[in-house]
């Protein structure tokens, strides 16, 4: 076990390495620069624009870039924002919180009705509340976040005006009426973001369920008079939960790397709206080092996903 | 200005020959502001005239005004004016700093943390335009209660010269010489006499840092000054905290140097989102109570006004969105550069092109259906201060009389219907930045010059391209590798002589300036560099007005550049939030003025 550990976490140094290569390539042939907006103020010489550059190393080539952006990620320093001129990865920090909170939130929401709904639709294939759960996850998942933002603003906010649609790190506040302020504010972004996660788990759940329920070790179980829950809970879904672990875990990352469209509709301050700000300022500190952050997050939670199923399932085992 | 001119001003005003707002322009002109010129007015016994810089602040206390709510859809970065990219960062640093004096909506200087604006009577300006002194406001304290004094005003030109800080200021500081005179007094001297005099130590990128905060930091490490995200200023709201990205907020300063002054408790500056959202949380919900640049459809803007909530507030400057024709060849090379200096556009060449180019650009349905209140017709390339405003200029869409000219000059239709003349085609690339605006009005321009026999080829490239100084792209906007193109130039200062830099021979953008030249249109007119010159020095400031509108319309006469419409700055607030605000500088500039009527 420790072994096979030992050499997924050997594997994953040259993909991490073969990403890093591959994104700082695209963003360096991107183009546009960070000075932008100088470039159409009179006030400011070209030569000012020239020496900032210069200064950040835009004008050295790119392997030089490349070279000296690697030795400082391995030394630890992340780089500092060409926009904000503050360390990238305070810049993480500073944002992990909200975006955890949040998302994270959406993500047990998408959970908490995926599993029960999908588990008791495929128990009773074809009835009514299979039905009405199926096109219900249908219009789910067909609707895209930034849309169901747009109608959840219009209808609580302008309509209602119930809800607050901008997000506030800091509320003026304590005790429970800032939980209360807390939960208003983020009952929006939360909805939106866990309703549309969890139809689609729904019906991930729903159809490996179905798949593990028509088996022969079910009926067995069954026959021998095993109460119906304890069948569905101990064979069933325990046989079942192996890809929508996978499908689970491969998700996390998104936990920490935020929902980008949702993020901006609602103005919630977490790494996706740092991300997309990053990317249209051309800060190339900032997006290499947010995108490095997903890539070592995916690396690590398909490996988590993998010691998962072993766990789950004992027949798998790890050479 | 002396005191004779004055004096015989004054008595023209008596006599009824000048009228009072005329005389307040005049002394505005030499940089006296217009409560100065009225107390004049005053004490020469005439009644105080109405034209004031500044409305009035009601209050008439400090503090008591609750939350001010403020949300700017792009979220600022960074709390340092001299490495402020951009309008936000600027306004986000001004909540916390101060310059010596700022710009008012008229184009006059208001004293902020100068005593006084330094004019020829009072001896701040000397006679031959090289040295400018500036009284220093005496009391004034940071917010770590150390004292403001002339230490801090000449550290801040070092500072923003040092090449090693890397400021975005230096440009502003670097071609001046500044001496600190005594505590309270700073001498700014200049190599050549200097008719502009008012760019070191004012407005945006005048704001002013803490020498004791800043000095161990002026150099490579400045980077690493703890005070660049955690700012100790001057200003009437002082720092709570700041997230960069996202929220800035500011408290009352109960030591703030002007007595009765701020009004409200606390400033929070929200950042992140989109425009019309942003407009829709003033304008419709009200849950702000200011919202910043709204580019956003008019029509959208009417509708949400339409709430009762709030108001759109326009705010004119001289930014001004234009077209320009191509003085050179960008379809051929010459020592392997494209539009060089030394060809001529084949077709815009002929002054009747161009002429027929302007008549065919209906500016009056850009405005109407395209930019709104937004964007109001101009014939001027130069619109304000208005005393700098030409009105020899007309513009007039006619498409009868462009078919005219063009027949005349032997542009003849082809058969495909496109006119053309010794093999030269009237087939026109025209480029502008990916822009919905921009992108309806190349359409209304491409039918209209269809209908003249000129076929326009209409390409959009995204902004971050096409604006971006990057040499190696061919799209840029200062390459200018098209027959036309379109773009928002800006003004940001209230007097025009870097903004008409922009048409003088030594700018012109070529290979051998990594076409970071000025003149991209790449117009040259032995006339306009003289006159150009002859303003550099011209210490009269009636003389220089009137230079400067005879060189709006030398190049606006040529026809090279098409003035389409102005872009003045849209903002909205809540009916009862009375800002005080100026397309000269920053929207907090004068943020202690700031108050809510109830």
């Amino acid at each position: 076990m420790t072994q096979y550990l030992v050499r997924r976490l050997i594997i994953a140094i040259p993909s991490l390495l073969g990403i890093s290569v591959i994104l700082f390539t695209v963003l360096a042939l991107a183009p546009g620069d960070p000075f932008e907006e100088l470039a159409t103020n009179p006030a400011i010489p070209p030569d000012v624009r020239a020496n900032l550059r210069a200064s950040l190393g835009l004008d050295d080539p790119i392997h030089v870039r490349y070279l000296s952006w690697l030795l400082a990620m391995l030394r630890g320093e992340w780089g500092f924002s060409f926009v904000s001129r503050s360390p990238v990865a305070d810049l993480i920090l500073q944002r992990l919180p909200t975006t955890i909170a949040v998302i994270g939130a959406a993500q047990l929401l998408a959970l908490a009705i995926a599993l029960p709904v999908g588990i008791y639709a495929a128990t009773r294939p074809y009835s009514i509340f299979d039905q009405i759960a199926n096109t219900l996850a249908f219009v789910g998942f067909s609707l895209p976040t930034f849309f169901t933002g747009l109608l959840f603003i219009l209808l609580f906010s302008i309509y209602l005006d119930w809800l607050p649609f901008v997000f506030r790190t800091q509320i003026d506040a304590t005790g429970w009426r800032w939980w209360w302020e807390q939960l208003r504010q983020s009952i929006m972004p939360v909805l939106v973001l866990g309703l549309f996660q969890g139809a689609a788990w729904t019906r991930f759940v729903r159809s490996a369920v179905l798949d593990v329920i028509r088996l022969d070790h079910v009926t067995t179980a069954r026959s021998k008079g095993i109460s119906e829950s304890a069948v569905t809970m101990r064979h069933v879904v325990r046989n079942a939960m192996i890809p929508v672990v996978t499908l689970v875990a491969l998700q996390m990352p998104a936990v920490f790397g935020g929902a980008i469209v949702t993020e901006q509709i609602f103005r919630v301050p977490g790494i996706g709206s740092l991300l997309i700000s990053a990317i249209l300022a051309n800060d190339t500190p900032v997006i290499m080092g947010v995108t490095f952050v997903f890539a070592c997050l995916v690396v690590f939670f398909n490996l988590v996903a993998d010691v998962l199923y072993g766990w789950l399932d004992p027949r798998i085992s790890y050479r | 200005m002396n005191e004779d001119d004055l004096r015989q001003m004054i008595g023209r005003v008596q006599r009824g020959t000048l009228s009072r707002r005329g005389f307040v322009r005049r002394l505005a002109a030499v940089g006296l502001t217009a409560p100065m010129a009225t107390q004049l007015l005053a004490l020469a016994g005439i009644s105080p005239a109405s034209a004031q810089s500044l409305p009035a602040y009601r209050p008439g206390r400090r503090g008591g005004g609750g939350p001010l709510r403020i949300l700017y859809w792009q979220a600022s970065t960074l709390l340092n004016p001299h490495f402020a990219v951009g309008t936000t960062n600027q306004d986000a640093s001004r909540v916390f700093y101060e310059p010596l004096a700022g710009w008012a909506q008229d184009g006059t200087l208001v004293p902020i943390l100068a005593a006084e604006i330094p004019s020829t009577d009072n001896g701040g300006l000397s006679a031959d335009g090289r040295t400018v002194t500036w009284k220093l406001k005496r009391g004034a304290k940071w917010h770590d209660g150390q004292d403001f004094s002339a230490d801090d005003v000449v550290f801040n030109w070092e500072y923003g010269r040092n090449p090693a800080v890397a400021a975005v200021t230096s440009g502003s500081y670097r071609d001046v010489n500044v001496t600190k005179v005594d505590d309270f007094t700073v001498r700014v001297e200049f190599e050549r006499p200097q008719p502009f005099w008012a760019d070191a130590f004012v407005a945006s990128r005048g704001m002013i840092i803490p020498k004791h905060l800043f000095q161990n930091f002026a150099g490579a490490n400045s980077r690493d000054a703890p005070a660049n995200l955690r700012p100790v200023g001057t200003s009437p709201y002082r720092f709570v905290s700041f997230t960069p990205g996202d929220t800035l907020r500011a408290e009352l300063n109960p030591s703030y140097h002007m007595p009765e002054h701020p009004f409200f408790d606390t400033v929070e500056v929200k950042g992140g989102g989109d425009a019309v959202s942003a407009a829709r949380a003033v304008l419709q919900t009200g849950d702000f109570d200011y919202a910043w640049n709204l580019q956003v459809e008019d029509e959208i803007l009417k509708r949400l006004e339409a709430a009762g909530r709030g108001r759109v507030d326009i705010v004119e400057g001289g930014d001004i969105e234009f077209v320009m024709l191509n003085a050179t060849d960008p379809h051929r090379e010459v020592e392997g550069e494209r539009a060089h200096i030394s060809t001529q556009h084949p077709a815009f060449r002929d002054p009747a092109v161009r002429q027929a180019m302007s008549l065919l650009l209906d500016r009056n349905a850009i405005e109407q259906f395209i930019y709104g209140r937004g964007g109001p017709a101009t014939a001027n390339f130069l619109n304000n201060p208005p005393r700098f405003r030409s009105t020899n200029m007309r513009w007039e869409f006619n498409l009868n009389r462009a078919n005219e000219i063009l027949d005349r000059a032997g542009w003849v239709r082809g058969r495909d219907g496109i006119r053309a003349k010794d093999g030269v085609r009237l087939r026109f690339v025209y480029q502008t930045s990916v822009n919905t605006p921009r992108q309806r009005t190349q359409a209304v321009y491409k039918q209209a010059a269809q209908r003249a026999g000129i076929d326009l080829e209409l390409k959009s490239v995204v902004a971050s391209v096409f604006f971006s100084s990057d040499v190696a792209n061919p799209d840029t906007y200062t390459k200018f590798w098209a027959d036309m193109q379109m773009y928002t130039t800006t003004m940001p200062q209230a007097d025009p002589q870097l903004f008409m830099n922009q048409f003088v021979s030594w700018e012109i953008s070529t290979r051998a300036n990594s076409w970071q030249g000025r003149n991209i249109v790449r117009w040259r007119s032995e006339e306009y560099d003289r006159i150009f010159r002859e303003s550099e020095g011209e210490l009269d400031p009636v003389k220089r007005a009137a230079l400067f509108i005879r060189m709006n319309d030398l190049i606006v006469g040529s026809n090279h550049v098409i003035p389409v419409v102005g872009r003045p700055r849209v903002r909205a607030s809540l009916n009862n939030l009375r800002p005080v605000l100026s397309a000269w500088d920053n929207d907090f500039w004068l943020l202690g003025h700031w108050f809510r009527e109830t």
